[in-house]
């Protein structure tokens, strides 16, 4: 069985809404600058929930709507930029939490593109025959490494999670994957790691928020997704006018604009939230993917694709079953 | 030429008659372009006339002659 598919979807937000013009009392900003700029409207900000609590509940509305046994799960690989933990890795603690004992667990790193590229790991793993069915998830709690007084970032990162389920089948229904990097744009997107300094090396306590320079990523996103996106279909017997939905990680309803008018794509074919939402990192694919599911019918051609730091971006082809 | 193929491209990218692209107007203040909206433009420039526009230089494009004449300058 080298064939993979999709059998459960899950999403969880946090109960806090923060609506623009909340921001626009304690941040110089406005509403109607956030909406035309970006398009977001509100997002949700965790106070007690955590990027672990998130993952767990998006894992077991997954789990609930594929109607299996947690405990059949025998990978689970968290997509995430804002772990709650270095050690133990979300993973352990979401499959403890759902009672998941005989699997590989771990995080991966790769901020907006997290989700895909969790997902390629989990497809290739299980496309080897060890892993018959695997969570993905992708988790976060940015609203805790923003600067809140930086209203350049502050008013695009929030939380969320959203949960896949693969499934090991004869049948396969995820055609292809195109992952690529480019660390020459490091600079453009950054989230420093913990101060890092011991008894001999001292060092300047690092900025530990996100910082963007926005220009570049918009730049380097319109330019790369379209390209990546027609380089993944070469691989398949589609072109873009096939593909029945496209949905992009949801970071600046810009972005969505530019690359439906390059691809010569109906802009309705991409599914935005980001109203909602706003930028959740690894969890936006997964979320507006849960979001679009009663649009979904079987036999869709559904394209991912997400973008971020690194600068890292990639995007999957599957078939809705 | 140049001009044509400018209002071509600044009508598709903002959206607006090509007719209002006129050498004296301004993308943010006549034409009502962001800072989105100008990275989209330079992009569309640099791709129809084959050159490269640093970010310096996109701070010295804000009319439609500035642009008519960098590109004049460089073709």
């Amino acid at each position: 069985m080298d064939g993979v598919k999709i059998i459960g979807v899950g999403k969880a937000v946090p109960k806090k809404t923060l609506t623009n013009e909340e921001i626009a009392t304690f941040v110089e900003t406005s509403n109607q600058w956030i909406k035309e700029r970006t398009g977001i409207e509100e997002r949700r900000i965790a106070i007690e929930e955590t990027t672990t609590s998130l993952a767990v509940s998006a894992a077991k509305e997954a789990i609930d709507e594929a109607k299996i046994e947690a405990e059949t799960i025998e990978l689970v690989i968290v997509a995430t930029a804002s772990p709650d933990s270095v050690m133990p890795n979300t993973a352990c603690l979401v499959a403890d939490a759902l009672g998941i004992k005989n699997a590989t667990c771990f995080d991966l790193s790769a901020a907006c593109s997290g989700f895909l590229y969790a997902s390629e790991v989990a497809c290739s793993m299980m496309r080897v025959g060890r892993y018959k069915r695997a969570l993905v998830i992708g988790a976060e709690t940015l609203s805790k490494v923003v600067d809140w007084e930086d209203r350049g970032t502050c008013i695009l990162f929030a939380d969320g999670a959203g949960a896949t389920l693969y499934e090991g089948t004869n049948e396969n229904k995820v055609l292809a994957f195109k992952t690529q990097s480019d660390g020459s744009g490091a600079k453009y997107l950054e989230l420093s790691a913990s101060y890092k300094a011991n008894r001999f090396h001292q060092e300047e306590p690092q900025h530990p928020f996100i910082v963007m320079n926005g220009q570049e990523v918009y730049k380097f996103a319109v330019t790369k997704v379209p390209q990546n996106i027609k380089a993944l279909l070469e691989e398949t017997p589609y072109d873009v006018q096939d593909i029945d939905w496209f949905i992009l990680h949801q970071a600046n309803e810009r972005i969505i604009t530019s690359v439906a008018k390059k691809l010569g794509v109906a802009e309705e074919k991409f599914f935005k939230n980001i109203q909602h939402y706003g930028n959740t990192s690894a969890a936006s694919i997964p979320i507006a993917l849960k979001e679009a599911q009663n649009k979904l019918k079987k036999g869709d051609k559904v394209l991912l694709a997400g973008f971020g730091a690194g600068l890292t971006w990639g995007s999957m082809l599957f078939i809705v079953s | 030429m140049i001009l044509e193929k400018l209002q071509q491209i600044v009508a598709d990218k903002l959206g607006v008659d090509t007719s209002e692209v006129v050498l004296t107007a301004s993308f943010r203040d006549d034409l009502g372009a962001d800072s989105l909206d100008l990275f989209e433009i330079v992009m569309g420039l640099e791709e129809e006339f084959g050159i490269a526009i640093s970010n310096e230089d996109v701070e010295g494009i804000q009319t439609v002659e500035d642009a008519v004449n960098y590109i004049t300058a460089r073709q």
